[in-house]
């Protein structure tokens, strides 16, 4: 949605406020211990968060889509059954109880993190100052519809690689199930207009993190 | 696949409307669910829960700007490699794997964002705010960011450029906020309350003394 006009004012709010329900808490909690059994990654639970149904992403709040994508996913990767989700069924013991999330490995767990650089890949094709532009639609190549970290407003616009993040997991390859898949990772910088019809300041820029097959040379 | 139209066989494409409307009795429903199928221990939850309330937040990431400030070696060290400089202060985790300190100046300004979601530097940071979240900081940060500031009270200079940071990897940036005049003096402790969230946002400056 970066860039779309209409969506009002930013409206600031006190530090020490962590949650706005009393619900949020537990949807955060439940999120991340499902997620801990390993049967799906970041990249996939990020689909399952597009993919819901437009008017569904629009109207859901913020937790409301990951609590509506938790449960699709626990479905579609055979987790638990729609007569369970719907209480027409008994649950039944899960095989993945086994990795069920205790509450002593918590903090390790949540210190550990999952990193998403890996070794190998291609060489990288780009280093600081190049000129590049973007592939000119934000569209999964392997997928159709499928999840990708294209921002549609930075499609086929022309930056800078600005540095360098090394070798990282491809979410478009991640996402569904095709394997990390890694590439060069880039922070490139864009002249904000080169993105906007109306920039604010001729000396702004936005900067985004860019796999390398997301570039050609400019 | 998350979203397989051809199999139907699991039911409905969108499962999660099989689950009561309301927000609150999905998430009972679901940690019930899974708490009875043997898969979420609530203990473990209360834990998670614990951690972004109490344990982790924007002070951690307050602690980095002070150092930063006031120890020239951190300082390099956490602009060159962020990541190694924050884990030697336990910072480390999820959310947290690839980290960038990124200096504001008289000539940049810099702001951090998440238009595809909402990435934002956990260990430091803590769960972020709700705005960070919103469609309109989502939407709008990239293409008005001065305006954005403004409803933060904050004006740059027409010679500061801004720099907006859209989080569309795994790297998570941290703003390291100008040090504000007057401060001189103070220790460590006392320059991390000057810093606050938003101004490691980017989204507000440090508080003057």
């Amino acid at each position: 949605m970066g860039g779309r006009f209409g969506d009002g004012a930013v409206v600031p709010e006190p530090e020490g406020e962590v949650w706005h329900e009393e619900w949020h808490p537990r949807a955060l909690a439940v999120t991340l211990a499902a997620g801990a059994l390993g049967a799906w990654n970041i990249d996939v639970s990020r689909h399952a968060r597009e993919a819901l149904r437009p008017p569904d992403y629009a109207r859901f709040s913020y937790y409301e889509k990951w609590l509506a994508a938790l449960a699709d996913l626990l479905v579609a990767r055979d987790v638990v059954s729609p007569g369970e989700l719907s209480g027409a069924a008994e649950p039944s013991q899960s095989p993945l109880a086994a990795k069920k999330l205790q509450a002593a490995d918590v903090p390790a767990a949540l210190a550990r993190g999952g990193p998403a650089d890996r070794p190998g890949g291609p060489d990288p094709a780009f280093g600081p100052g190049d000129a590049v532009r973007t592939r000119p639609f934000s569209e999964n190549r392997m997928v159709e519809g499928g999840h990708t970290r294209m921002p549609a407003y930075a499609a086929g616009r022309v930056g800078r690689i600005l540095r360098r993040h090394g070798t990282h997991v491809l979410p478009d390859a991640s996402a569904h199930d095709l394997g990390d898949r890694p590439e060069p990772l880039y922070a490139v910088a864009f002249p904000a207009a080169a993105l906007w019809a109306h920039p604010e300041h001729p000396g702004d820029e936005v900067v985004l993190d860019l796999w390398q097959s997301y570039l050609e040379p400019a | 696949m998350p979203h397989d139209h051809s199999d139907h066989s699991h039911g409905p494409d969108h499962p999660h409307t099989l689950l009561p409307p309301e927000p609150a009795l999905r998430v009972r429903a679901l940690e019930t669910l899974l708490e009875r199928k043997g898969l979420v221990d609530p203990a473990a939850l209360d834990a998670i829960i614990d951690t972004y309330e109490n344990r982790i937040g924007p002070r951690g990431g307050a602690q980095v700007v002070a150092r930063a400030w006031t120890e020239p070696e951190f300082r390099a060290a956490l602009l060159e490699d962020a990541t190694a400089a924050v884990a030697d202060m336990g910072l480390y985790g999820r959310q947290g794997e690839h980290i960038v300190a990124v200096e504001n100046t008289g000539t940049v300004h810099n702001m951090v964002v998440c238009t595809l979601c909402s990435c934002y530097p956990w260990p430091l940071l803590g769960i972020p705010p709700g705005w960070y979240k919103s469609d309109a900081y989502r939407a709008r940060a990239v293409r008005e960011p001065r305006k954005v500031l403004a409803e933060f009270g904050v004006t740059l200079p027409r010679e500061t450029a801004v720099r907006v940071w859209d989080s569309t990897a795994e790297v998570r940036y941290l703003v390291v906020p100008r040090r504000p005049e007057g401060a001189e003096g103070l220790d460590k402790e006392a320059l991390a309350a000057l810093v606050t969230r938003d101004s490691m946002i980017g989204c507000g400056l440090a508080v003057n003394p």
